[in-house]
């Protein structure tokens, strides 16, 4: 293969021997391994990557990492197409396909570029001033356009196939960044003895090192660092690797990207892991990212930063252009001057510093490099890319001449990287000596080091490093080695110090000719921030969220200190005053597939199942999520779909007799010798002088008086009773006793266990319900005088314990069988075959439902905590004359004729259904609002012959016999119903007791 | 993440525990007839920056309640105890109940 126009000779940290072949728009490229996207897009001498978001202006990289925020692009194919990846963040693989965005037909010829024409129009506030306020539909109107126009990325609609893991991790030392000082806290950190993670978001250890000659002294320092760190016992590596987060306590999120791995989903690899870390102790060695420059067309391509320049330069080997422009307020981006020279046809340095360190001056005039001091940048030549700059001397713009160049490198200065230490609410501090916000301090037992808190040279940085290293081994309670360190090579160039002397320039003067660019992602320029400010909007949370700076994918990495430093002088602030904006997590975006980890699809959240789930999936149960379980909705030996089949089931249960799974029920069991006393505080009703052997029903409310849950308790002995829950109400009801327990009345002796789990439990509902009894357990006696209504017995069969409550929710003869779990599906089979000569079948939750709103027992719709007792038609259940739980605010609970309350809803209409949620009026009055209550339950009633419903109406029972309008307005349905008992099937309940 | 020292189950993180709500308050006793008292336990709160005595259960370990000490300004989590030693009637219920 040949190497693309911009690859140079030197020697990089790409593997020439290993070519790779990658496409974008559908043209085939070729790069190296170790190349980024944008590094081999460069070397094929690629300018234009992409239009601006706003007015679709070309665009280039602006930088090699993470910063970057002009190449966006959409990578991979089909449902792996990930939108918004950042070239400069794309590791190069074989096959990789690449899509430009926001550019139609091409990145090229953009259509999109009209908007450019109208940019006087596309200012600060456009959207808002013009399209919401009086023309506010129109808004409706251009919306779709302007999104389209202004688009990045488009999300794709398949599902996701590739898998994500999400783990905890814990160590004592976590380091986040392994360029100098945190390679420096590493070692010094793992030498004394702690567990260390190291971080790195990059594939490589190193930070700014890697941007620096292959052949210097630093690349020895750092391969020896790597590896002295990798021999290391307790030191754990992680790259690609980016901490998005750090939250209370010491915890970080890292997010582990493999994409360059291509992992197999189906063999079980992941694409991303997050790890959730917690640290005893946290190194920030996070570094610092250069900033641009603001002038006018700053943003034209072949325009970047300097350390950018650089990088592509030694660790891509890639030059991206042959006559450079190196424009800078610093010493730091002579390096770029220095190291490009021998590699390119020419370089000159245009310094907007009136003095320049005569060290500086002389190596510079020894290469033969010409500096420029007092520079100003005058205008930019080139559209679709660079051809030259117009510089000028001193404010006056004096001695104006064009330079030819087709790089311009730039530095503006560098900023530290301080989002993480002010994730947890710590302020960055402004350093004026360095015209940067470092961190403003940090939490217990975190530390900084290196270019993080403005120490930009390197043996400063490895020393904090190191330091920083000692004290958080230290504050983890090791001693620190006294074994020193690799010492790092001492600033080799006069630019590589301390002094780091910098001329803060927030803005170019002259920046108003062209449009200078603060962020280069929103569009957003110097103009926007004057008008920002005569409209009011100089607080930078203000700036921000009007003119959307700092607010794209990259979220102002290049741009916020810019911004602040231009509004500052518009304000006529000092930055320090100024503040930041808040820095909140993810550092990076964040892939939401990520995030979710394993938690998709089934695994979503858990899945409770009863110990009978194997047998109904074996026999034709069609299961339906209830709650957190899943329960058989209906068997389709009743119907093949689910309207016939429970009609089919209910049928059974009225006739003959049923068997079903109520293993979900809430099961607690209360022990001790205040038992007693207890159940009778938190219960409405009685059961203290419950008797041993026999059940009850009972509510409990909410201190504030209002339904908290239902149950029946049975009384197995004068210290032990066995009480049930509703299934949804399971776990907020044991939470709620052992509080009470705890808290309140800590002098009661009473123990709570839940035994949900260990107790299957089946109801057998039917008239011949106690036949059915008979024929599985012959011998044993059910009759009415043994076991009454509401009698429970515990008995042994064979050796299986089984506990035997007869209780009803069909409104039939009933018995609720509990037998230990693993059993349960034995004594399933057993009752089901003994059964058999009598008809008995399984039936499901559907019919389950509709057999109790024959019956008007309410259940999870009505057993809603916004009513009282007296709005499901439970007053008389409760029990004044003893305390209990709620008693107070019950009693004074809201009341009057408006207040809604249980009534039953019949359907009068043949042909016609009622619908669960339907709103109900008074016939002939208007359907609108809220109307006077509304269905909570509702079915179709075989015994009937009609749809029945269960629901709240103003007034409730005084309206019996009224006729009223059941409106669903999602369908557009009305419906004539009448009042009537909630209990549409044997008031008297007679059938209970046969 | 915060982490709760449990007297019970040692440092755990909270995703292991419920919250139950200000522990500042005092429940009226039992059968307390005076609404007033019970509306304002139930539906008064403040709102302190600073450190805050609330209510944790551990309900995924030893599913004790306990009387917490959190920093609302910024997290960090002070003494912990078992409810049942912070003497009787104190506190407010679990979700405000």
């Amino acid at each position: 293969m040949t190497p693309g126009p911009g690859r140079v000779r030197a020697a990089g940290r790409i593997d020439r021997d290993r070519p790779l072949g990658f496409s974008l728009d559908g043209r085939a490229l070729t790069g190296y391994q170790g190349d980024t996207l944008a590094s081999a897009l460069l070397a094929g001498g690629a300018r234009v990557i992409g239009r601006s978001f706003k007015y679709h202006r070309p665009r280039g990289f602006l930088t090699a990492g993470v910063d970057d925020p002009n190449g966006l692009f959409t990578v991979g194919e089909g449902d792996r197409a990930e939108p918004n990846a950042q070239g400069t963040m794309v590791e190069l693989t074989e096959g990789l396909s690449a899509r430009s965005q926001n550019a139609w037909p091409s990145v090229r010829f953009d259509l999109g570029a009209v908007n450019a024409w109208f940019a006087p129009l596309l200012r600060a506030g456009f959207y808002y001033k013009t399209f919401m306020g009086p023309t506010r539909r129109s808004w409706m109107t251009y919306e779709r356009l302007i999104r389209r126009a202004a688009g990045l990325g488009a999300a794709r609609h398949e599902p996701d196939p590739d898998r994500y893991e999400t783990r905890y991790a814990f160590t004592d030392v976590l380091v986040i960044g392994a360029g100098p000082a945190g390679l420096g806290a590493a070692l010094a950190a793992a030498r004394s003895g702690a567990r260390v993670m190291l971080a790195e978001q990059d594939g490589l250890l190193g930070g700014t090192l890697l941007a620096d000659p292959v052949t210097g002294d630093t690349e020895v320092w750092r391969t020896r660092m790597e590896a002295e760190l990798r021999s290391l016992a307790g030191l754990q590596i992680l790259r690609h690797t980016t901490a998005v987060g750090v939250y209370d306590g010491g915890t970080v999120v890292l997010v582990t990207r493999r994409d360059h791995c291509r992992p197999d989903p189906a063999a079980g690899e992941a694409l991303q892991i997050v790890t959730t870390v917690r640290a005893k102790a946290l190194i920030h060695a996070t570094g610092a990212i250069e900033r641009p420059l603001v002038f006018g067309d700053n943003d034209r391509p072949g325009i970047m930063l300097a350390s950018a320049a650089r990088a592509y330069l030694n660790r891509y080997a890639v030059a991206c252009g042959r006559r450079a422009v190196v424009l800078t307020n610093n010493d730091s981006a002579y390096a770029a001057a220095f190291d490009l020279l021998p590699h390119i046809d020419s370089v000159m340095v245009a310094d907007v510093r009136r003095d320049v360190h005569p060290s500086l001056a002389a190596q510079a005039a020894s290469l033969g490099i010409e500096v420029q001091t007092s520079a100003v940048v005058a205008g930019v030549l080139g559209r679709a890319a660079v051809r030259g700059v117009v510089l000028g001397r001193g404010e006056g713009r004096s001695r104006l001449r064009s330079i030819a160049c087709d790089l311009v490198c730039m530095s503006g200065g560098w900023s530290p990287l301080a989002h993480l230490s002010c994730h947890g609410g710590i302020k960055p501090r402004y350093r004026k000596d360095r015209a940067a916000f470092v961190p403003g301090g940090y939490a217990p037992g975190h530390f900084g080091a290196g270019a993080l808190t403005g120490a930009f040279s390197l043996p400063t940085a490895v020393e904090e490093g190191w330091e920083a290293g000692h004290l958080a081994a230290a504050f983890c309670g090791f001693t620190p080695a006294a074994q020193g360190l690799q010492s790092a090579p001492q600033a080799a160039a006069p630019w590589d110090s301390d002094s780091h002397r910098i001329e803060p320039v927030w803005q170019l003067p002259g920046a108003r000719a062209g449009k200078a660019f603060v962020d280069f992602q929103n569009d957003v320029t110097v103009r926007d921030l004057v008008i920002a400010h005569q409209e009011g909007y100089g607080s930078l949370e203000h700036l921000k969220r009007y003119t959307t700076l700092g607010m794209g994918t990259d979220q102002g990495k290049t741009s916020n200190i810019n911004a602040l430093g231009i509004m500052a002088g518009l304000r006529g602030i000092g930055l320090e005053d100024a503040g930041t904006t808040t820095f909140r997590p993810p550092f990076t975006a964040v892939r939401v597939g990520a995030l979710a980890g394993r938690h998709v699809g089934r695994h979503f959240r858990p899945m409770r199942r009863s110990s009978l789930h194997d047998w109904h999936l074996a026999h034709g149960a069609q299961m339906i999520e209830a709650g957190p379980w899943l329960r058989p909705w209906y068997y389709l030996w009743a119907g093949a779909t689910v309207e016939r089949a429970y009609l089919e089931e209910m049928r059974l249960v009225r006739h003959a007799v049923g068997l079903s799974d109520i293993s979900t029920l809430g099961k607690i069991d209360v022990q001790g010798p205040d038992a007693a006393e207890f159940l009778d505080r938190v219960y409405v009703n009685g059961f203290a002088r419950l008797p041993v052997g026999k059940a009850r029903y009972g509510v409990m409310l909410s201190d504030a008086g209002t339904i908290f849950d239902d149950g029946t308790t049975t009384r197995l002995a004068d210290t032990r009773y066995f009480m049930t829950t509703t299934t949804a109400g399971a776990e907020e009801v044991l939470c709620w006793l052992e509080f009470l327990l705890q808290t309140a009345w800590p002098d009661l002796r009473v123990h709570v266990t839940c035994v949900t789990d260990e107790w299957a439990g089946m109801a057998i509902a039917g008239p011949r319900a106690r036949d059915a009894l008979e024929r599985a357990f012959p011998g044993q006696d059910f009759s009415n005088p043994t076991l009454p209504h509401m009698g429970c017995r515990d008995l042994v069969v064979g050796r299986v314990p089984m506990r035997l409550i007869r209780l009803s929710f069909s409104g039939e003869l009933a018995y609720e069988l509990y037998v230990p779990a693993g059993l349960g599906p034995a004594v399933w089979e057993h009752m089901l075959l003994s059964g058999e000569p009598l008809g008995m079948r399984p039936y499901g939750l559907e019919a389950l439902a509709a057999l109790r709103i024959e019956k008007g027992h309410i259940a999870g719709s009505e057993v809603d905590p916004r009513l009282s007792l007296a709005d499901l038609g439970l007053g008389r259940l409760a029990r004044y004359e003893k305390p209990f739980v709620g008693r107070e605010l019950a009693a004074r609970a809201a009341s009057g004729p408006e207040r809604a309350s249980l009534v039953g809803i019949e359907c009068l209409e043949p042909g016609k259904r009622l619908r669960g949620g339907a709103i109900l009026f008074a016939a002939g009055e208007p359907v609108r609002g809220h109307g006077r209550g509304y269905v909570t339950s509702v079915t179709w009633s075989p015994t009937l012959e009609k749809f029945i419903a269960i629901g709240l109406f103003a007034g409730g029972l005084d309206h019996l016999g009224e006729e009223i309008v059941c409106a669903f307005p999602l369908k557009g349905e009305r419906v004539r119903a009448r009042i009537t008992s909630p209990v549409f099937l044997d008031p008297k309940g007679e059938r209970l007791h046969v | 993440m915060l982490a709760i020292h449990c007297p019970l189950c040692g440092e755990r993180p909270y995703t292991e525990f419920r919250y139950g709500g200000d522990a500042s308050k005092r429940r009226p006793a039992l059968g307390t007839m005076a609404p007033e008292a019970w509306h304002d336990y139930l539906f008064l709160f403040d709102n302190p920056k600073g450190p805050h005595r609330e209510f944790w259960q551990h309900d995924q370990g030893c599913r004790q309640w306990l009387l917490v000490v959190r920093d609302t300004a910024t997290n960090a989590v002070g003494e912990v105890i078992l409810a049942r030693n912070a003497g009787a009637g104190a506190g407010e219920g679990p979700g405000g109940r």
